[in-house]
């Protein structure tokens, strides 16, 4: 597949006005599904979260799930939405495996929650609103692995397997309003948009909100406009970008791609693409054609949604503060310095690190774990660094840091271990022997042993050079495979070699 | 005055996945158009005061409870499917993407 040519960032944004536009779809945490009584799980053996109503099988009716229902409208009111009186489910019709009905039970011209705005912050500090135009209900569809090929992508395919565990899980799609002015801070913007609405719903409990399973996912459009023109430009809407990360790539990508065709004297044509996280680049996907007709009708086997006034109000009651505010009030909390604050902010780590202390863990262990080594590991394997490891296994971590069970240094190869699926760091550090030695016994035993073997050394340490102490600490850390506190055994050598 | 042509009902039977003869889709289109006619003497009654309704039932907010309940085994979920494999419904590679 040929390269795409791309024009230099700053040359594009010279010439060209870009307008962004952001679908994100968020899986909501209920116990069940939006329609069925069937569990909402992840990780789960294929098709055994399924009821009659999850494959349409005749006869079987879906009814809707009231926490769902109270899940949108939280998230509505989070987003500063008007939340409408009246909200009917509607019917997508179209033909895929993903969905064994043939339709997705959705939301058309009337939409649960629309109109609202949602400020994000910029590394800067400056504060952008992004308008919203609506959030709706919807159910998720199945999920399909494409056997032969290649390239497991659908291309080439010999045939695919469908999961049913997915279809139906709530979902309540985000979309915004076309967005000006971000300018050069676009693939920014991108991703601190995205972030925010993860800290939103993390804040209000109502979705795992990890991407790298899904549970949030971001179609990113996209679309440049010549300085000075009025008409907008052709979008072409990338889906599934599953990272905060790869919405900013993505986007800056698209910008760049875009208007080197446009300056070319080109074309955009209005398509889905694909983005390929490993070359950082998107590929033409589906173009917009007759069969994008869905044919949208109220659905009959579902009564329209009229949540009362005074269930609203005890929803927006009970609302979390607002990003911004949180932000300020977390920081402060903290004890975080501006940079440390920022740190974990620009890192989408605000939620984690919130998460790690309320598991136990101090401020400043559970910022320095997750913007330090996690989000080292995170970039040596180009994932999410909240993909790696769980708030509570990193508060666990640190409690054995603190407690003095693992230096810092193993408890890296500790975080190694988790990250690897061995399990907890309790168990970790069971299975691979990791914890510090600490009793004085095993290592006044490796002490004498080394001591003896250098006597040199210990005469020289006798004569008041207790620097030369330092080549018996590498052997006796050597013995013990580094799972000692070398202040201890400095102690103790010393100690060792004072005696007749 | 005919509403609907036959491009339409092409078009319509196309997305529907319904393969229909030229003759049949002749018909389709008078039938469908006597229908549209109907509907159109409906809307000509219907003043701004009338909503739009989607249900001749006057029930609202039938909810259900976020409690687990029964579900089918995989043996039984994939008791009616043509082919399957690994536990999951196999069907034939599509031209096509998800929606």
């Amino acid at each position: 597949m040929a390269r795409d040519r791309v024009m230099d960032f700053d040359k594009a944004l010279e010439l060209f006005e870009p307008v962004l536009g952001f679908e994100v779809h968020v899986e909501l945490n209920t116990k069940t599904k939006m329609f069925s009584a069937a569990p909402n799980g992840f990780g789960d053996a294929p098709n055994t979260n399924i009821s009659p109503v999850c494959l349409g099988l005749p006869g079987s009716l879906p009814v809707v799930n009231e926490q769902a229902v109270r899940y949108s409208i939280s998230l509505g009111l989070a987003l500063g939405c008007s939340i409408a009186p009246t909200s009917r489910f509607a019917r997508k019709n179209y033909f895929y495996p993903d969905l064994a009905k043939n339709y997705q039970i959705s939301q058309f011209d009337e939409p649960i929650a629309f109109e609202g705005q949602v400020d994000v912050e910029l590394a800067d500090g400056s504060v952008r609103t992004i308008p919203i135009e609506r959030a709706h209900m919807e159910e998720d569809a199945g999920k399909l692995t494409h056997v032969g090929g290649a390239t497991g992508r659908i291309q080439g395919a010999e045939y695919s397997l469908v999961d049913y565990n997915r279809a139906g899980v709530p979902l309540v799609e985000i979309v915004t309003k076309p967005i000006f002015g971000a300018e050069h801070d676009a693939p920014e913007l991108a991703k601190a948009y995205v972030s925010t609405i993860r800290d939103i719903v993390i804040a209000l409990g109502i979705s795992d909100a990890r991407m790298e399973r899904g549970n949030l996912r971001c179609d990113a459009n996209v679309s440049l406009r010549p300085r000075g023109q009025e008409k907008l430009g052709t979008r072409t809407e990338t889906k599934n970008v599953n990272s905060l990360r790869s919405v900013e790539r993505a986007v800056r990508y698209e910008i760049q791609r875009q208007a080197a065709i446009l300056a070319d004297g080109g074309t955009i044509t209005q398509e889905t693409r694909h983005w390929h996280e490993d070359t950082g680049t998107t590929s033409a996907g589906r173009p917009k054609s007759d069969a994008d007709d869905y044919r949208y009708f109220p659905e009959p086997d579902l009564l329209p949604v009229v949540p009362s006034p005074e269930l609203i109000e005890e929803l927006r009651a009970a609302l979390p503060e607002a990003p911004a505010i949180r932000r300020r009030r977390l920081k402060e909390t903290w004890g975080f310095t501006d940079l440390e604050f920022q740190d974990v902010a620009n890192g989408g780590l605000v939620a984690e690190v919130e998460l790690t202390i309320a598991a136990g863990a101090s401020p400043q262990a559970a910022r320095k774990w997750w913007t330090g080594e996690i989000s080292r590991l995170a970039n040596v394997q180009g994932v999410e660094a909240t993909s790696l490891v769980s708030p509570e296994n990193v508060a666990a971590l640190a409690r054995l840091v603190e407690d003095g069970t693992l230096t810092d240094k193993l408890a890296r190869q500790v975080l190694e271990g988790v990250v690897a699926g061995e399990g907890a760091p309790e168990e970790v550090v069971e299975k691979r022997g990791l914890a510090v030695v600490s009793d004085d016994g095993a290592l006044i035993a490796a002490i004498d042993e080394a001591l003896a073997a250098q006597p040199d050394v210990l005469a020289k340490i006798q004569d008041g050079k207790v620097q030369a102490a330092g080549a018996v600490i590498g052997a006796v850390m050597k013995a013990m495979r580094g799972q000692a506190d070398a202040a201890r055994v400095r102690e103790l050598i010393l100690e060792r070699a004072a005696q007749p | 005055m005919s509403e609907i042509s036959e491009q339409q009902v092409a078009h319509l039977a196309n997305l529907a996945r319904i393969a229909l003869t030229p003759e049949e889709i002749s018909s389709l289109t008078s039938e469908l158009d006597t229908i549209v006619d109907s509907i159109a003497k409906v809307q000509e009654v219907a003043t701004p005061d009338v909503p739009a309704t989607s249900h001749p039932v006057p029930l609202q907010n039938v909810f259900r409870d976020d409690v687990v309940g029964q579900t089918l085994t995989t043996e039984q979920a994939l008791a009616n499917a043509p082919e399957s494999a690994d536990g999951r419904f196999k069907v034939s590679a599509i031209l096509g993407e998800e929606q």
